[in-house]
């Protein structure tokens, strides 16, 4: 029988500690799973590597983690959030390392990891800060520059709705980045509004297949 | 005479009447989310989100706001009858596959070959942040851009060379600024449009680099006040 419905945190996060390299799902505060983010604070692991769009938002989740130092690095596209003063300290006091990634290549990259591709050429970033130091080859004329996939230990991912096989359905632009990091990391992890029966959610209906899961947390949205 | 410069609603509007019926666009975090309160009532035209969202709406009444439905800047939106979600790599697809009618991006700097600038001064005082403007810069069928001709301190913000690091190089198709419309062409800016009260010498002392005028420069004005 394949279960993949965990009941406590402590199961949801096993073989995460310090160093620990992990995608975390989110565009901005939409999509992203703040419990287990808040969960990995309370268990007090450091040097982690972050790969998320932002460098967390407001006052819940990742930013939490970076307020309290937990996060060496973060791969992004955008750190610098309205609200996000804790960045812009962390970075100047060199306590919080940033590598940018534009935000198609970010999610590119990702998607490349969990599909099986080596890297791939796009157009973005041809002739910016962001293309030097990396190989660049033509195609009929235009100029593109090559992307590595990026993977990771762990992702942590925000759904609506999942089954006890990890099928998904996310809610509206909270989806963003989950389909693409569920497939990218050793162990999957979701976060989720509510689980469902087998066959509750409709095949035509599944957004990511359980393929791409390993675990699910039921957390009652608030 | 003294220019009668645009107000940033006004180029906001000028931008929107640009925008053809069935057009998908992009508006750029900031001043060019302002083009959607513009976009003329007799046209169907799709917004674009890189969030995921196809048919964006306006901003919800209050109370009615979803926290999982916001745009690029992470403010609360709706969707509209015939709208769509999608994950991030779909939304980028949509994008560099050249899938976007246009795009409306703010610029820091635009050379007058279509280089543009709009993510960095190269501040190192300041954290780096891209989002997903080269993506869109690059993806765009076409690359318009929404900016007061001149900074804060009268300095050009249409130059021959940019100075600040790119976003994207020979992108720009389209400049609307306070105080004209100009195409980018053959690596030369060409006026179509100025304000009343400057004339050609007027709007070249206020820019970085040599203007052409088109045949026929028309008045840059807005029906809007």
């Amino acid at each position: 029988m394949i279960d993949k419905q965990v009941h406590d945190f402590d199961a949801a996060l096993a073989g995460v500690g310090d160093g620990a390299t992990m995608m975390v799902s989110g565009f901005g505060a939409a999509g992203a799973p703040q419990d287990l983010m808040e969960a990995i604070l309370d268990r007090g692991w450091r040097d982690l590597v972050v790969i998320s769009n932002n460098a967390g938002e407001g006052e819940r989740g990742l930013a939490q983690l970076i307020r309290a130092g937990r996060v060496r690095k973060v791969v992004c596209s955008f750190p610098t959030s309205s609200n996000a003063e804790y960045v812009r300290d962390a970075w100047a006091r060199g306590a919080l390392e940033l590598e940018i990634v534009p935000q198609g290549t970010l999610s590119e990259r990702i998607r490349a990891a969990g599909a099986g591709i080596g890297g791939f050429y796009t157009r973005t970033s041809v002739g910016t800060p962001l293309a030097e130091g990396k190989e660049q080859r033509c195609f009929d004329g235009v100029d593109y520059v090559l992307e590595p996939p990026l993977r990771a230990g762990f992702a942590f991912v925000r759904a609506r709705l999942a089954d006890r096989w990890g099928n998904l359905t996310y809610n509206k632009s909270a989806r963003n980045f989950g389909p693409s990091m569920a497939m990218a990391a050793d162990v999957t992890v979701v976060q989720v509004d509510r689980v469902v029966g087998l066959g509750e959610i409709d095949p035509e209906q599944v957004v990511t297949p359980g393929i791409f899961v390993d675990r699910v947390i039921e957390v009652a949205a608030t | 005479m003294t220019a009668a410069k645009l107000t940033r609603a006004q180029v906001a509007w000028r931008i929107a009447q640009d925008i053809p019926d069935g057009a998908v666009v992009n508006l750029g975090i900031g001043a060019p989310v302002m083009v959607a309160d513009y976009l003329p009532a007799d046209r169907e035209i799709v917004i674009h989100s890189e969030n995921g969202i196809l048919g964006m709406g306006p901003t919800p009444p209050a109370g009615e706001e979803d926290p999982d439905l916001i745009n690029a800047g992470k403010q609360p939106v709706t969707l509209l009858a015939g709208g769509s979600y999608f994950n991030h790599t779909d939304s980028f697809a949509m994008i560099r596959g050249g899938h976007l009618d246009c795009c409306v991006l703010g610029a820091f700097q635009v050379a007058q070959n279509g280089d543009l600038a709009n993510w960095s001064t190269g501040d190192n005082a300041r954290p780096p942040g891209v989002g997903g403007a080269m993506d869109l810069a690059v993806g765009a069928k076409r690359v318009l851009v929404m900016t007061d001709h001149c900074t804060r301190d009268g300095s050009p913000k249409l130059l021959e060379v940019c100075t600040y690091p790119l976003t994207g190089r020979g992108v720009v198709d389209r400049v609307y600024t306070d105080l004209a419309v100009i195409d980018i062409a053959d690596g030369r800016f060409v006026v179509r449009e100025m304000v009343a009260g400057l004339d050609a010498d007027g709007l070249e002392a206020l820019t970085g680099a040599p203007l052409d005028f088109a045949d026929g420069c028309g008045v840059l004005s807005a029906a809007i006040g």
